[in-house]
């Protein structure tokens, strides 16, 4: 019985966790969506972004893939070594749910990958994407 | 006595303006450093570098060993503080007017890793590069390489 009671509170809790998650990701694209001024977005073409080989940005990144290998739901790796946990969030449900780190990331590797900074409608696509995996 | 009083406040002044009294070179101690600087790679030590090149680093990070590494200002502006408050002001074996920026160029770094141990660590998926300090000696970020 008390068994029974604590794994549908551990059940219940996760997946409080799990709609809080949801519901921060939600806020970041709705977000976006704001700020590109459109009603949704197109996981297709963040894919082809995500998969897309790029010459404005650094030599040694020419390509999301370059770290974060072409399947999003698989582990990567940073020039140094160091491990990436994966960009899909059905393998991450962590993924994209703090705002200031989703920005962070974006500025910095849109300019690593691309030698600029994303639109706010190629960051939805790319979320969008992410989200889809 | 009085002059001792003064001494001794003077002292205590010093000391507290410090970062953190007895603050380690050889492990990273401010919490901001720690997280921003080992989102790719482990956070080094301020003491492998002096001073001045982690001036320059900070003051570079757009073009990060190519990469951008870019913070924003209250951030940067925290971690560069710490480095120079704990960083040498000089480096054993580095000239006084050399701005080293890797630590794996350093003569003592080259000499403990020979050509031999590179290669080795470089075709190793695991490790990878000399810059993964973790992929071989354990205790790295605590300031542990007597492992090997």
């Amino acid at each position: 019985m008390k068994t029974k009671l604590i794994i549908t509170t551990g059940a219940a809790l996760l997946f409080a966790a799990g709609v809080l998650a949801n519901a921060q990701r939600d806020a970041i694209v709705a977000s976006l969506a704001s700020q590109a001024g459109v009603s949704s977005f197109n996981a297709d073409a963040g894919r082809a972004m995500f998969l897309g080989n790029f010459t404005g940005g650094k030599e040694a990144t020419p390509s999301c893939t370059s770290c974060h290998t072409n399947n999003p739901q698989a582990q990567g790796r940073t020039r140094v070594g160091k491990v990436i946990e994966p960009m899909a969030v059905s393998r991450n449900p962590e993924r994209f749910t703090d705002p200031e780190k989703v920005e962070k990331w974006f500025r910095r590797n849109c300019t690593s990958v691309l030698g600029r900074e994303c639109t706010a409608e190629e960051k939805g696509n790319f979320l969008a994407f992410m989200i889809s995996q | 006595m009085k002059k001792l009083t003064t001494l001794v406040s003077a002292a205590a002044l010093t000391v507290a303006s410090l970062p953190a009294l007895g603050a380690s070179p050889w492990m990273v101690e401010n919490n901001t450093t720690k997280s921003e600087c080992s989102d790719c790679h482990m956070a080094y030590a301020p003491g492998f570098l002096p001073e001045r090149s982690w001036l320059a680093i900070m003051n570079n990070l757009s073009d990060h060993f190519g990469e951008d590494a870019s913070l924003g200002d209250a951030a940067r502006q925290e971690i560069s503080n710490y480095l120079v408050a704990v960083a040498p002001k000089e480096l054993r074996g580095v000239s006084s007017i050399a701005v080293p920026l890797r630590i794996t160029d350093l003569r003592w770094f080259r000499g403990e890793h020979g050509s031999r141990l590179r290669n080795r660590a470089e075709n190793n998926p695991n490790i990878g590069t000399m810059s993964n300090c973790t992929g071989c000696h354990r205790g790295a970020e605590r300031g542990f390489f007597d492992d090997d």
